[in-house]
């Protein structure tokens, strides 16, 4: 437990990026042996916190950093750190799939050595040893693509461990601090116990550990104290076991649990646009809901409980969906649907990787935005330039994309201007559903207003429904009639008239059940 | 981190704002595009006709010290004719690079046309008509495997090309005893290389018809504008309701028949069919489609800028044999001549990443 002298200091942490404040003068202190848990929702700040850390961003001056007392330099490069004992674990883990277990243990080794006699065999023996220290039985010469999520989390917990130890200058006084940033964004109860036994093999040895998570009974599973981060600032650090559930949210959310208020958006008709039944896939469902015509209906959650999912699985863009969906008086198998189906059955779905998968960077935003019309555009030469541009510059214009250029390639284009663009090319379809993942992640104010606007009129004149699985609450409770709360892949909670807003989203996010 | 505030004064005062910004915009896009134009269009201009301007400045240099050969129309004429069938083979590997498939199975589905236009017109006595139908047949039959094996099994079709390439090699021994059949009909001959039209072989000008069949396909219909998105982004025409599936099989039996096509053009040219000789042509299409790639609408694989790297590189190997160079020269210009056109473009580009 704690009680040890301070092994990771920062003090007066402050970063901006443009006008918008993401870090305000946060101070922080881990101590040895601790694990030290750090929590907040979506923007809070943490991630931006533990990138200023691994050196990402260089923070506003008046920053300090202390490793062991020694001050630290920010930002420093990933062997500045690991020297003065700090290593990270980021979300994506930073696994190779397709390479094995011992290889991917031994992956700085590999990489940064110079043997020209590696010796597999005592690799393996070697990887099974430090395995045998954690108490974990992990086959060295699996592939890392044979593990599940969380044995991924734990192999790259051990990697970055080991790494540490090796490059720690002087082990007894600076027994390293490990930053764990949300490894298991999906982590079952069951498996909670797991990473707690690894965690604390580490900390045994006289190590820290700062784990970040936005999953209350995870960090209350695990850590000894932990740090709240709410909209920049730090709120408060508080010992764990002292500290119930609602005193969690309750810090997290910015309030104690009062009354609340929301502007209530009111739908014309009580006519059903689409209703899904028994929609499943692996984590998720079975679920079942409807959608009212001229309704929008918003999916939260945090990372993992399944919402971000719903969409691309309803159009068949993600297989290994079952269920059934029923708009009037067509049934579509949820197992079949494709995407071509549910584009010719007036479903449109535009996912949130902007330039992945909702369009291509390289080509003009003018056939980028033509590209569910072509046939309307055939001209008498067949298909030209110029009618796809004189298209999109009027498309463009009612959609407020600037600058209005459609030869521009796609890329060109600012977050915003670009999704303004993306949204006009399935509004101009006249869908009779809109699926929307993330709709104005990375888009600046006045376009997420002329996006809301856009989608606004369009359900209300031409009755179409909106689905918007999203994670900024804020938008959720201004944009939707209605919002569904998922967790664990179900859906826990449905909020909608006065009882949609931004903080009762994030309550139900967080398991607060509330009295109707 | 409220965006928005609830109160109707601070939304009105954000409204007006968010209006005030726009208008500020708009003036300076408005200033940035009379400012940015000329230059951009200068460079626009180089960039899309970079390819042209060379080969004119090729022939001047080669000129400079065979004026008498390289200033006569009739070396032109022959070459125009010679090379149609790379032109078509070179289209024939176009189509499935546009879809962002590789299909390195081309040049022996044009020696397998080549050769079964033999082995039937000579051999087993067919009608030269016939033959050929039967030779462009069966580089559908090709292109239906390839895409059978990409897409059905999901394997890259640069692996599937390369083993039906093989295999189809192989037929191609099989079918002619590794013998050489000549005394091929000399309708076929004539109409493809004895007959001149202002002193080019017609071979060119089926090479020619060909290309603008492609172009406007490509260009100026919805089926090509798709074939695009699935080439550029698979996951985004996907998703636009496009049927991949169906446009990428398209694509590979359309480059086996084409293929098929130039091999039909290749017997007409030399009016026999060899078991071997065809492979030798797989790297300069690959090179003049690239190469093609960088003009006319560079960036993109286009039918246009297909036919005129093809006459380019051509070019330059007709002006070194003329000045008494060895036949290794084809080697070098191809080569050479393909890295050196598409880092200058790349310069030109202001080098942006190549996928």
């Amino acid at each position: 437990m704690s009680g040890g002298g301070p092994a990771l200091e920062v003090d007066h942490l402050t970063k901006r990026f443009g006008a918008a404040t993401a870090l305000d003068d946060v101070s922080l202190r881990v101590v040895r042996g601790e694990v030290h848990g750090l929590l907040g929702s979506n923007g809070s700040g943490k991630s931006t916190l533990i990138k200023t850390l691994a050196g990402f961003h260089t923070p506003e001056p008046g920053a300090a950093l202390r490793l062991y007392g020694r001050s630290m330099p920010l930002p420093m490069t990933g062997a500045q750190a690991k020297a003065a004992g700090l290593a990270f674990v980021h979300q994506n883990l930073g696994l190779i799939p397709e390479l094995s277990v011992a290889e991917n243990l031994f992956m700085h080794d590999l990489t940064m050595g110079q043997d020209w006699r590696l010796n597999w065999r005592e690799m393996r023996s070697r990887a099974r040893s430090i395995f045998g220290d954690f108490d974990l039985n992990f086959d060295p010469s699996a592939s890392v693509a044979t593990l599940s999520a969380v044995e991924r989390a734990l192999l790259a917990i051990v990697r970055a461990y080991r790494e540490l130890m090796e490059a720690a200058e002087d082990h007894a006084s600076r027994p390293g601090v490990l930053i764990l940033d949300e490894p298991t964004p999906f982590l079952p109860r069951s498996e909670v116990d797991h990473l707690f036994r690894l965690i604390r093999s580490c900390t045994g040895a006289g190590a820290s550990v700062l784990f970040v998570s936005h999953d209350i009974e995870e960090v209350r599973a695990i850590t000894d104290r932990a740090t709240i981060l709410r909209d920049g600032s730090l709120i408060d650090t508080v010992e764990t076991a002292q500290t119930d559930h609602s005193g969690f949210v309750s810090s997290i959310v910015g309030r104690s649990l009062g009354a609340y208020e929301g502007a209530t958006k009111i739908r014309q008709t009580a006519e059903i646009a689409a209703e899904v039944n028994g929609l499943s896939a692996p984590g998720l469902g079975p679920l079942s809901f409807q959608i009212g015509q001229g309704e929008i209906l918003g999916l939260a959650g945090l990372i993992g409980a399944g919402a971000e999912r719903v969409p691309g699985l309803l159009c068949g863009a993600v297989s290994g969906a079952r269920g059934y969906l029923r708009m009037g008086e067509r049934h579509f198998d949820l197992a079949t649907i494709s995407p071509k189906t549910a584009v010719a059955e007036q479903i449109a779905y535009l996912p949130a990787d902007r330039l992945g998968q909702a369009g291509v960077g390289a080509l003009p935003v003018g056939d980028n935005v033509a590209m569910p019309v072509l046939d309307r555009l055939f001209g008498r030469f067949g298909l030209t330039s110029r009618a796809i541009n004189t298209y999109a510059a009027q498309l463009g214009s009612t959609a407020g994309v600037k600058p209005n250029l459609p030869e521009l390639p796609l890329s060109a284009l600012s977050g915003g201007n670009a999704q303004k663009a993306l949204v006009a090319k399935w509004l101009q379809t006249k869908p009779r559903l809109l699926l929307l993942d993330e709709p104005t992640q990375g888009v600046d104010v006045g376009a997420r207003q002329a996006i809301w606007e856009a989608l606004d009129t369009a359900t209300q004149v031409g009755g179409m429904a909106v689905l918007v699985a999203s994670t900024d609450y804020d938008q959720l409770a201004s944009l939707c009639h209605r919002v569904l709360v998922f967790a664990d892949g179900q859906i826990r909670q449905e909020l909608s008239g006065a009882k949609l807003t931004k903080d009762t989203i994030v309550e139900a996010c967080f398991g607060v059940e509330r009295a109707a | 981190m409220n965006m928005t505030p609830s109160d109707p004064a601070t939304r009105a005062r954000e409204e007006e704002l968010t209006k005030r910004i726009a208008a500020l915009e708009a003036k300076l896009s408005a200033i940035e595009s009379t400012r940015a134009a000329p230059l951009k269009d200068w460079k626009t201009v180089l960039e899309r006709g970079g390819l042209v301007m060379a080969w004119g400045l090729l022939i001047l240099i080669l000129g400079a010290f065979r004026p008498e050969q390289m200033f006569a129309w009739n070396s032109y004429a022959t070459m125009l004719g010679s090379n149609a069938m790379i032109v078509v083979l070179t289209l024939a590997l176009m189509i499935p690079l546009v879809a962002g498939d590789f299909d390195l199975s081309v040049a022996a589905t044009m020696g397998l046309s080549s050769m079964l236009i033999g082995v039937l017109n000579v051999k087993m006595g067919l009608d030269i008509g016939p033959a050929v139908l039967l030779a462009v047949a069966s580089g559908a039959v090709i292109g239906a495997a390839n895409a059978f094996f990409t897409l059905y099994f999901g394997i890259h079709s640069l692996i599937v090309t390369l083993g039906s390439g093989y295999f189809v090699a192989g037929l191609i021994l099989w079918a002619s005893n590794s013998n050489t059949i000549a005394g091929i009909s000399m309708d076929l001959v004539n109409v493809v290389i004895l007959t001149r039209f202002l002193g080019v072989p017609l071979a060119f000008y089926y090479a020619a018809a060909l290309t603008g069949v492609i172009w406007y396909v490509f260009q100026y219909t919805s089926m090509g504008r798709r074939l695009l998105f699935v080439g550029l982004g698979r996951e985004v025409a996907k998703l636009s309701g496009v049927d991949v599936f169906r446009l990428r099989a398209g694509a590979f039996i359309a480059s086996g028949i084409v293929a098929a096509i130039a091999g039909v053009l290749y017997t007409g040219m030399r009016g026999a069919a060899d078991p071997s000789s065809a492979l030798a042509f797989l790297l300069p299409a690959f090179a003049a489609a690239f190469l093609g790639s960088t003009t006319i609408y560079p960036g993109r694989f286009n039918a246009p800028g297909a036919i005129i790297a093809v006459y380019f590189l051509s070019t330059g190997i007709m002006g070194l044999n003329f000045l008494g160079v060895d036949s290794f020269v084809q080697n070098l210009f191809y080569g050479g001549g393909l890295i050196l056109a598409v880092s200058v473009s790349q310069l030109i580009r202001g080098r942006k990443p190549m996928d």
